[in-house]
């Protein structure tokens, strides 16, 4: 059954990019438990609306947890304390009366921030550039089912192929790695034989732009894993750094 | 005005291939010479980039997201309709064709219709190759479900998550495109007007939504896929982003809008549950496949539903329609849904839901067979309603989901203003009065890989363009007007959000407008907008500036443009004195209350006019001729 609580969040507000920013404390009143994450700062922007005020800025769209889009840090943790979970699908229920909030946006040198929550993050488009992708142009393609895949690696690929970019691994990591998001694309394009032609080369493009972008390097945290919405496994790591192996000894160079 | 689709003649199963064949060629060495703006990054719009690209040419393409991945095609769950017949169950090309045009309840164009089904297995070929980890069979082969009203299994689908799938590939493609130096990105840019040189669409002028700059951008061709407009019900399964604004803005510059009434209300959505609601979900309808639909026979029956025995439920799908049951079309399970809670028989504290119940399906299957189907949406459904499926029913409501009507296009995907294309759900011409399941990627996907590609060319190569640079005078005069638009929202200063007017005026489209209409609602209601647009004008509080992020702003602006677009949705359900698919007159029905088409006087596409804000627009007819299929009455019984 719904009922209201009323809550304090301290909420990181930073007018832009090269600005300074700092902690701001806001009072949540009557949020019903039945409420997503979101539209309990819809309701706290209403407010800030009606009063005048600079509604706090946080990227978002879908609001099904398939986008992509939205995520802050809650009490530390990206998108929340619910498992498998992004903060648009993260609902009040699990949140007491007078709780203290903190929400900070992903920080990371490679995302930076543009408004409040609002980060930018188009070093991951950047990064699928480099590599991620098969290229088959458009017609130049074989009929459907000449190419047999077994339903068990379909299945592996298609757990890596969830990903939906939004950024949480790279802000829980301590390093600020992209690690799993490299290693999930990396993973389902090798696990397919349609993409195992560009395989070496993807692999080795793709670490070498992280590094450049300015990602820090895996040291097997694990803490994508534990915050990712979508499940992504570190086993996508741990494939990414043996076709990494295979592609140095298989380097005609 | 006269519309002319430009059909090719000649037998309905060659018509593409000679219209092909005709269609000018642009030279594989000019093709570098030409800039194409692509607006949107969806299905539609990736899948147009990436292939534009690759032939040669220069694209700019924008989307309103931070990222082209982000597109609300990737929220699609269900899957891809083709007409591959792996499935050896009598599927055929015709067949997919057949079923499209009745689904759409006859006000489509056939001769479009035709060419979706052609191409649909081109697409699947495409989607495999570029890594889209379609589900499988234990040999390895690409496994089908029927899906949405089928009576053969067509659909291809990545687990609940198809669309997603299906968009990735298209991204993908076009990140290669970005990296080889044929696909210039504009992330964060929205598209405010379109702009013409000697009545040809020349540019377009976007916010950067970071920096608030209005910025120019000149081409040779503009190609939109905006998507829908279903969020001027306020409450819908949209994205929070999704707009009419880029196709309303044309239409003010003389783009003709089809159909604008035929909105698609998908019956498996999460009930609405508060004021504070932002946004309804959608529940693959692909559960209507094993869950039932019923609700208590008893009116304002409280108890659980566990409680009720079996001979007091009113399983009224599968009564009332004993050979589709279930999985009767989309417009006829929500209209019916609605009419049970109209009855009083509705469950949940509002009494506008209805239960669709696994329990037999995970008596007959087990649990483990259940959850491997349809595991991530029951899971979704919990996260969301605290309720667990497997226990108790789920509750479904219908709910605001997909824009059939749309910009008026020709068989070349184009809009009455030369030069300008429009792909996939924002233009009108492939679903009718109503979309069947697993059809809008198909057409997303058929229009971006490979129908514009064509297309753009044949226009292109048909006649010499002129340089047009981003300095034409044209561009200062667009330029003039947004900021102006722009400076008016701040300086209202008012009372009320622009989500509160949002809001109100969802409410009125839903009331008057959505699964049932009248008359009489629809001409209230066509006093209530312009009064409540007056308000907005009046008495709206936009925070902030113009240069710099303003959520705030972006969303005023749109929402100024529903406030225009809704009138015209009311004009349209009031010149269509008939019922067909979504749109359900109640002074036009069967006396089994199902819609009641006149096929005499309202065969044909109704592409309105822009007159000015608050005037009558104009209406012009495209008749719809069906030479191949026999205009039948659509029975689902």
């Amino acid at each position: 059954m719904s009922k209201t609580i009323n809550l304090t969040l301290k909420v990181w507000r930073q007018p832009g990019s090269e600005a300074k920013g700092a902690f701001e404390t806001y009072q949540a009143k009557d949020i019903s438990t039945d409420m997503s994450f979101l539209e309990m700062l819809d309701v706290v922007n209403e407010r800030l609306s009606v009063e005048g005020k600079d509604p706090i800025a946080f990227d978002h769209d879908c609001r099904e947890g398939i986008c992509g889009m939205c995520g802050s840090v809650v009490n530390g943790v990206p998108h929340g304390p619910q498992k498998a979970t992004t903060l648009c699908q993260l609902h009040m229920r699990h949140f007491a009366d007078r709780d203290t909030l903190v929400i900070e946006p992903w920080r990371s040198r490679a995302f930076k921030v543009i408004k409040d929550l609002a980060v930018d993050r188009s070093a991951f488009d950047q990064l699928i550039q480099t590599g991620g992708y098969i290229s088959a142009n458009t017609g130049a393609v074989p009929e459907a089912n000449a190419i047999l895949i077994s339903q068990e690696t379909a299945e592996l690929a298609m757990d890596a192929a969830a990903c939906i970019g939004c950024g949480a691994c790279v802000a829980a990591c301590p390093n600020a790695s992209a690690m799993l998001f490299v290693g999930a694309k990396v993973s389902q394009l090798a696990l397919l034989p349609q993409g195992r032609p560009e395989a070496a080369k993807r692999v080795q493009a793709m670490i070498r732009k992280m590094d450049e972008l300015g990602f820090g390097a895996c040291s097997n945290e694990a803490e994508c894993e534990a915050v990712c919405p979508k499940e992504i496994s570190i086993t996508n790591i741990a494939r990414l750094n043996r076709e990494l192996i295979k592609a140095a000894f298989g380097s005609p160079f | 005005m006269k519309l002319d689709a430009k059909v090719p003649g000649g037998p309905l199963p060659e018509k593409w291939d000679k219209h092909r064949f005709e269609l000018k060629l642009v030279n594989p060495a000019n093709k570098k010479k030409y800039e194409i703006i692509v607006v949107g990054t969806g299905l539609a719009g990736g899948s147009a980039s990436a292939s534009l690209a690759e032939l040669g040419y220069n694209v700019k393409t924008f989307c309103i997201q931070d990222s082209p991945r982000r597109a609300h095609s990737i929220a699609a769950q269900g899957g891809i309709n083709a007409a591959k017949n792996y499935t050896n169950d009598g599927d055929s090309v015709w067949r997919l064709f057949y079923d499209t045009v009745k689904g759409g309840d006859f006000r489509s164009r056939e001769a479009n219709v035709y060419r979706l089904a052609q191409l649909s297995v081109n697409i699947i070929d495409q989607c495999v190759a570029q890594g889209v980890p379609f589900a499988r069979d234990y040999g390895g082969l690409l496994a089908n479900r029927s899906f949405g009203g089928a009576q053969v299994s067509r659909t291809f689908y990545a687990r609940g998550q198809t669309g997603q799938q299906l968009l990735l590939g298209a991204y993908s493609a076009m990140m290669r495109q970005v990296a080889n130096g044929k696909v210039k990105m504009f992330p964060r840019r929205e598209m405010l007007d379109l702009v013409m040189v000697d009545g040809r669409a020349r540019g377009i002028v976007v916010r950067n939504l970071i920096t608030g700059e209005i910025e120019c951008h000149a081409a040779h061709a503009v190609v939109m896929a905006t998507g829908g407009y279903g969020n001027a019900f306020f409450l819908s399964t949209n994205a929070m982003g999704s707009n009419v604004t880029a196709a309303w803005r044309v239409h003010k510059k003389g783009a003709l809008f089809a159909n604008p009434c035929f909105t698609q209300i998908h019956p498996t959505c999460i009930p609405v549950h508060g004021d504070y609601q932002s946004k309804l979900t959608l529940m693959s309808e692909s559960l209507r496949n094993d869950g039932r639909v019923w609700v208590p026979k008893k009116k304002g029956d409280k108890r659980s539903p566990d409680s009720i025995p079996e001979s007091e439920r009113f399983y009224y799908l599968e009564e009332r329609y004993p050979s589709f049951g279930n999985l009767v079309p989309r417009d006829v399970a929500s209209r019916n849904a609605k009419n049970v809670c109209d009855m009083g028989m509705g469950v949940s504290d509002t009494g506008l839901a209805v239960y669709l119940d696994f329990a037999d399906a995970i008596k007959r299957d087990g649990r483990d067979t259940i959850h491997k189907k349809y595991g991530n949406l029951f899971q979704m459904y919990e996260r969301i309603v605290g309720q667990n499926p497997y226990e108790t029913p789920m509750m479904i409501y219908p709910a605001i989901h997909y824009a059939m009507g749309g910009l008026w296009v020709d068989y070349n995907l184009m809009s009455t203003i030369p030069g300008l294309f429009v792909l996939g759900e924002a233009n009108f011409s492939d679903h009718g009065a109503n979309r069947l399941g697993a059809s809008a990627l198909m057409q997303g996907l058929n229009d971006g890989y490979f129908v514009i590609p064509y297309t753009v060319g044949g226009y292109l190569a048909g006649m010499p363009l002129g340089e047009v640079k981003d300095s034409h005078p044209a561009f200062k005069d667009a330029v003039q007007e947004i900021s102006t638009q722009v400076t008016k929202l701040l300086s209202i200063k008012g009372k009320r959000t622009v989500d509160d007017f949002h809001r109100e005026l969802g409410r009125i489209l839903w009331e008057y407008c959505g699964m049932a209409r009248n008359e009489a609602g629809l001409l209230k209601a066509k006093q209530m907008i312009p009064e409540l647009r007056q308000q907005f004008w009046e008495n709206v509080t936009v925070t902030g500036s113009s240069g710099e992020f303003n959520q705030t702003l972006e969303r005023a602006g749109r929402v100024a443009d529903f406030l225009e677009f809704g009138e015209l949705m009311l004009n349209d359900a009031l010149n269509r004195k008939e019922s067909c698919g979504c749109h359900y007159n109640e002074a036009y029905q069967t006396e089994d209350h199902e819609a009641k088409r006149d096929d005499e006087n309202y065969c044909y596409v109704a592409a309105w006019e822009f007159q000015g804000v608050g005037k009558e627009p104009v209406l012009h007819k495209e008749p719809l001729a069906f030479e191949n299929v026999h205009l039948a009455t659509r029975s689902y019984k």
